[in-house]
């Protein structure tokens, strides 16, 4: 897996999680997309730009149209990246919760 | 399946919110976090100093698998037997910034309760780092696995 750019630093970006929410539940055109954001047309195509570098984006020609979608495949890590925090806390709290019903007999 | 042990972690927020359900009795749950016997086992650390009264402070000694030592350590700021613990924690000689941390230990009923942990952190880009250590640490242990694979 050779990510051209790195999935986090691009939805540390605020205006690039707003595009990511934009697209959830549907795919646009950047005409589209820019026309939600007061930032200008360039800013707005940088993003998806890097939005569809590191493969967070698809986009598909349609005609003289380029639709952009979610790539929900590379959206899965970001969803998880707190889940071995979480595991780690769960075993700990596991191990806790043994021990006390032992003590408790 | 309702996950046991629950994070919330809102955007933009330097904190965190670690729930847990626990089969045990408010009482028990309680003493595991203030007997050192008791936290020494399930914290995987030596408990040098645990005094768990207001103006009090403890200290844990963490050794790796390479033999390094770790400091953990806090001061307390307030505990109140069976209902909360207020505390600070650090991770000494690291870059992470003190945190602080506000348990509950919430009844649920005569054998259940509930552990209630906020955290709260220097900065929101901290709290992110935090978060993403076991992440990272987990990339890294398959990173290697895959380098040990390769140099047979």
């Amino acid at each position: 897996m050779n990510l051209r750019r790195d999935v986090f630093q691009a939805v540390a970006d605020p205006t690039r999680r707003a595009i990511l929410a934009l697209l959830a539940t549907q795919s646009l055109t950047a005409g589209a997309i820019a026309a939600n954001f007061e930032t200008a047309r360039p800013t707005v195509s940088k993003h998806l730009l890097i939005l569809t570098e590191c493969g967070l984006l698809k986009s598909k020609q349609d005609g003289r149209e380029i639709y952009y979608q979610l790539n929900p495949r590379k959206m899965k890590p970001i969803a998880d990246f707190i889940e071995p925090f979480r595991l780690l806390w769960e075993q700990r709290f596991d191990k806790l919760e043994q021990i006390m019903k032992q003590y408790k007999k | 399946m309702e996950l046991k042990t629950k994070i919330l972690a809102e955007e933009n927020k330097q904190e965190i919110v670690i729930t847990r359900d626990f089969e045990l009795p408010v009482e028990l749950l309680y003493k595991a976090y203030v007997e050192p016997e008791i936290v020494e086992q399930w914290m995987g650390t030596k408990v040098v100093k645990m005094e768990c009264i207001k103006h009090g402070s403890y200290h844990f000694v963490t050794t790796d698998p390479m033999g390094n030592q770790h400091h953990f350590s806090g001061t307390i700021h307030d505990c109140e037997t069976n209902v909360r613990i207020i505390r600070t924690f650090e991770m000494e000689q690291t870059p992470f910034a003190p945190q602080l941390e506000y348990l509950e230990f919430i009844p649920v009923d005569a054998s259940n309760s509930q552990l209630r942990m906020q955290i709260v952190f220097k900065s929101v880009e901290m709290r992110n780092n935090l978060l993403k250590m076991p992440f990272a640490a987990g990339l890294n242990m398959a990173h290697n696995r895959l380098e040990q694979v390769s140099l047979k």
